[in-house]
């Protein structure tokens, strides 16, 4: 649900990151908020428990500049991954416009993932949409790791469709804002598309 | 397609502008806020410098989305009021429409009582406004000017 305001010349998008718990959508967005001038961005808002686990969303306002005359801005939210918050999660996706997954790529992690994805895909259904028809694109994180999956394996587990997918170590932020730049892009078409 | 966008016009702009300040005078209270459901900002008035706006709305919209899930947990429509009461400042916050939310912040100067009745007439304001503005949007050409955007105005917007 872009939110395009005519008089102030803004245009506001909603990317959600979601994956199973502890594959690092948090880190995502606090890489991306150490990294961006404080001009560009507000405060990242994180509703979390005391030991770091995401409870209900992360939240992060960015401004990327002007498109068409238009500021834009985009609001990054994190769900919680953990299985048994599906509530909130389900919440978090309410006038998404954009998707991140965010995979982690141990191999113990495998089923989580898999897992994870079907919940994306049953969780946006009840809002009526489907991942395919949504500016969507998966990040494989974690690539530092020593006991990971292959990138053709979780290709094949999780990315049958080929949406555009990155390699990252959000730790150090490898692949983290070429993730970010390709949903923002895949939003930009759609907006384009559909002739807002 | 994803959603229909949500375009705001100036000229329903302008006129939620006048009803919150109204709101802000008629019911003494420090600040109002018009925040959408997914947590867009829309307008505010009174002594909003301090306050950060955008986090305010994310979070409002998330207030409001977890206790619309306990609601229907309970088979109940929609909780459309709340209100938290501080040591100085209070909080209450009206959904509107089921579409948008009115925060009014208040202190000493005001009450629970006068803000609740104050808030009941701008929230049909609000709620004529925005059925207005629903309608301007569901005609085509709202924000047209995105249908021209190019890849090259895409990477610009990374390039800094
Ligand atoms: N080695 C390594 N660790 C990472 C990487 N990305 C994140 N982590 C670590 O993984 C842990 C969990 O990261 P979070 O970002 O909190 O995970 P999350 O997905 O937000 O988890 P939930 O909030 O429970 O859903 C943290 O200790 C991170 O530092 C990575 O690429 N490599
Ligand atoms: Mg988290």
């Amino acid at each position: 649900m872009t939110f395009i305001n005519l008089m102030a010349r803004e245009i506001n998008c909603k990317i959600v990151y979601y994956g199973p718990g502890l594959c690092g959508k948090t880190t995502n967005l606090q890489f991306i908020f150490d990294k961006t001038k404080p001009t560009s961005r507000g405060k990242m808002v994180s509703l979390a428990t005391e030991t770091d686990r995401t409870l209900f969303f992360d939240f992060l306002p960015l401004e990327l500049g002007e498109i068409r005359g238009f500021k834009t801005r985009f609001h990054l939210y994190t769900v919680p991954g953990q299985v048994f918050y599906d509530a909130s999660r389900k919440l978090i996706l309410k006038g998404i416009d954009g998707a991140v997954f965010v995979a982690d790529s141990q191999i113990a992690r495998a089923d989580a993932n898999e897992e994870s994805l079907d919940n994306l895909r049953v969780n946006l259904a009840e809002y009526g949409l489907a991942l395919d028809k949504i500016p969507y694109v998966i990040q494989y994180n974690k690539r530092d790791l020593p006991s990971v999956m292959s990138v053709e394996e979780l290709r094949a587990s999780l990315n049958p469709d080929g949406v555009p997918e990155f390699e990252a170590v959000a730790s150090d932020g490898t692949g983290v804002f070429e993730t970010l730049k390709a949903v923002a892009r895949l939003v930009f078409l759609e907006l384009k598309k559909s002739g807002a | 397609m994803v959603n229909p966008h949500t375009v705001m016009y100036e000229a329903e702009l302008n006129r939620i502008q006048t009803s919150v300040s109204a709101l802000v005078q008629a019911a003494n209270a420090k600040c109002v806020f018009v925040v959408d459901k997914n947590g867009q900002f829309i307008a505010s008035s009174g002594e909003v410098e301090n306050m950060d706006a955008t986090s305010l709305a994310s979070l409002t919209a998330g207030n409001i989305a977890a206790t619309g899930g306990m609601a229907k947990l309970l088979r109940e429509n929609e909780f459309t009021t709340q209100f938290h009461e501080g040591k100085n400042a209070h909080i209450y916050i009206q959904l509107v429409g089921n579409r948008v939310i009115l925060v009014v912040i208040f202190d000493a100067k005001s009450s629970l009582g006068l803000v609740r009745l104050r808030v009941r007439k701008t929230s049909d304001e609000l709620v004529e406004i925005f059925e207005q503005m629903a309608k301007k949007s569901a005609e085509p050409g709202g924000g047209s000017a995105f249908a021209e955007i190019t890849d090259e105005d895409i990477d610009n917007l990374f390039n800094d």
